[in-house]
């Protein structure tokens, strides 16, 4: 039962909860296509986003709306009682007293567990600084799992930038929880880190190597991240490091059949377009289960499921 | 023990911390809240040799006996104190001191961005993850934090 929980990071969330949530989350797909209901009518869910974000945002209000409920909100944080100086604290205390549920993005880390302890009703991280983004965890997961049918066991590489993504972190966490074999694949400097692989040691072995095409034939799942330019001191480098882990139809010929991609996006030129036309391209749907997952996680801290 | 050892005067009543790693002295006060306006003696004794393992600092406070919570709090940053009760001028208790399991309002997070270092009405709050060694970890911004870390943060 989820009834009444916040969901700050993934860990807040069993195993068990979040097989749950997977399984809401399917009955939620047909709704999310259109066949709005009224679930949740006469809720009122508050998102409150200090930083910019449309998928996230997006998906949250339109899992609401599609629900039956209704959603408050602030255009701009730089117009709310924040700016005057007023604590976070005490911003979550008012709002939390208008709705019913409360989704926040904040750059402070650790703000939505800070949020969680002022509200009374259920408080979900849409993103903390570098901090935790569970809900994006969740909607990776369920489409591995939606796709796939199960996470256990499966070879799931990440690809990119494996340092500086925190999300990539806790989605590699979760995968070490579910079993699943994972190959890190990043260039030299943007390894994940040791903190991180350290935990990870403790559940599952991991693969790492620096050269896609050794391994790409092994995967079930390839999740690709950006990686960003500035992170090179030499633009040369960048180049040669981001043409050698573009995913293109050439590199796809080693890939097994049913190989599935992902990608948080928005992509730059990590996957070039011609992908999105073969059945391995599971990045527009992965961002479409944002609205079915999210739905699933509103109706269930409601309550109502 | 060897009278010609104790630099300071014997106290009759009180407690002994011991084996506080050199230069520690100090931070061990700040964590026990003795400051300005304490009320009763206490004597510092901070790089004296040790007969065990090279120097230590001491720290002896007159009529004050320590709760569990304050022993433990010790352990964050002087993992191999020795408390020891004093009860006219003999060693009655001997304690090792054992970290906490959690800590609230004694180490500040390193982590800037965390919102415990916001102007937020919350004390930053940690759960010990790991004894030896030491290794807290922030109930906000899940930053880690080692010995030397926790150290440079206490409150
Ligand atoms: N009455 C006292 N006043 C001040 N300091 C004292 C008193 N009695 C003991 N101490 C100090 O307290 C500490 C512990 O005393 P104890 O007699 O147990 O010494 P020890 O056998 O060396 O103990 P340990 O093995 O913990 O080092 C020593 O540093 C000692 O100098
Ligand atoms: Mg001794
Ligand atoms: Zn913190």
């Amino acid at each position: 039962m989820l009834k009444g929980k916040d969901i700050t990071t993934i860990r807040d969330l069993s195993k068990k909860e979040i097989f749950e949530i997977f399984e809401v989350a399917k009955e939620m797909v047909p709704i999310a296509k259109g066949k709005s209901i009224d679930l949740l009518r006469g809720k009122i869910l508050a998102t409150l986003f200090f930083e910019p974000s449309t998928r996230t945002r997006f998906s949250f209000e339109t899992a609401m709306h599609r629900l039956g409920g209704d959603v408050i909100s602030f255009a701009d944080p730089k117009t709310t009682s924040i700016s005057k100086g007023e604590t976070l604290a005490d911003t979550i205390r008012i709002v939390d007293s208008y709705s019913d549920v409360i989704v926040i993005r904040h750059s402070y880390e650790g703000a939505a567990k800070l949020a969680s302890k002022f509200a009374d009703h259920p408080v979900i991280n849409a993103g903390d600084g570098a901090g935790q983004h569970p809900t994006q965890t969740l909607l990776d997961l369920f489409t591995i799992w939606s796709n796939l049918g199960k996470i256990e066991n499966l070879n799931i590489g990440l690809l990119g930038d494996l340092k500086y993504g925190r999300t990539v972190h806790s989605l590699a966490l979760a995968l070490a929880d579910f079993g699943a074999n994972l190959y890190m694949i990043s260039p030299k400097g943007l390894e994940m880190p040791e903190h991180i692989t350290r935990e990870i040691n403790e559940k599952i072995k991991i693969k790492k190597s620096e050269n896609l095409l050794s391994v790409i034939g092994d995967l079930d799942v390839l999740y690709v991240t950006r990686i960003q330019k500035e992170r090179f001191p030499d633009i040369n480098e960048y180049l040669k490091i981001a043409g050698s882990y573009r995913i293109d139809l050439s590199i796809l010929e080693k890939a097994k059949k049913d190989l599935i991609i992902l990608h948080p996006l928005p992509r730059i030129d990590e996957i070039s377009p011609e992908v999105d036309y073969t059945p391995h391209a599971k990045y527009f749907e992965q961002a479409f289960n944002g609205v079915p997952v999210r739905m699933a996680i509103l109706s269930m801290v409601m309550g109502v499921r | 023990m060897q009278e010609k050892e104790l630099k300071i005067e014997k106290i009759r009543n009180g407690t002994v911390i011991d084996h506080i790693p050199s230069g520690m002295a100090l931070k061990v006060l700040k964590i026990l809240n003795i400051d300005e306006n304490i009320k009763t003696t206490v004597s510092i004794g901070i790089h004296v040799m040790s007969k065990k393992s090279g120097f230590k600092d001491i720290v002896k406070i007159e009529d004050r006996y320590l709760a569990s919570k304050e022993i433990a709090k010790i352990a964050l940053i002087a993992p191999n104190a020795t408390v020891n009760k004093i009860k006219d001028y003999e060693v009655v208790e001997k304690y090792n001191v054992v970290p906490p399991s959690e800590i609230a309002g004694i180490v500040k997070c390193s982590n800037p961005a965390c919102v415990t270092n916001a102007n937020e009405p919350v004390v930053p709050e940690f759960y010990v993850i790991s004894t030896d060694p030491i290794r807290i970890k922030c109930k906000y911004c899940e930053r880690e934090m080692e010995r030397e870390d926790i150290i440079q943060h206490i409150i």
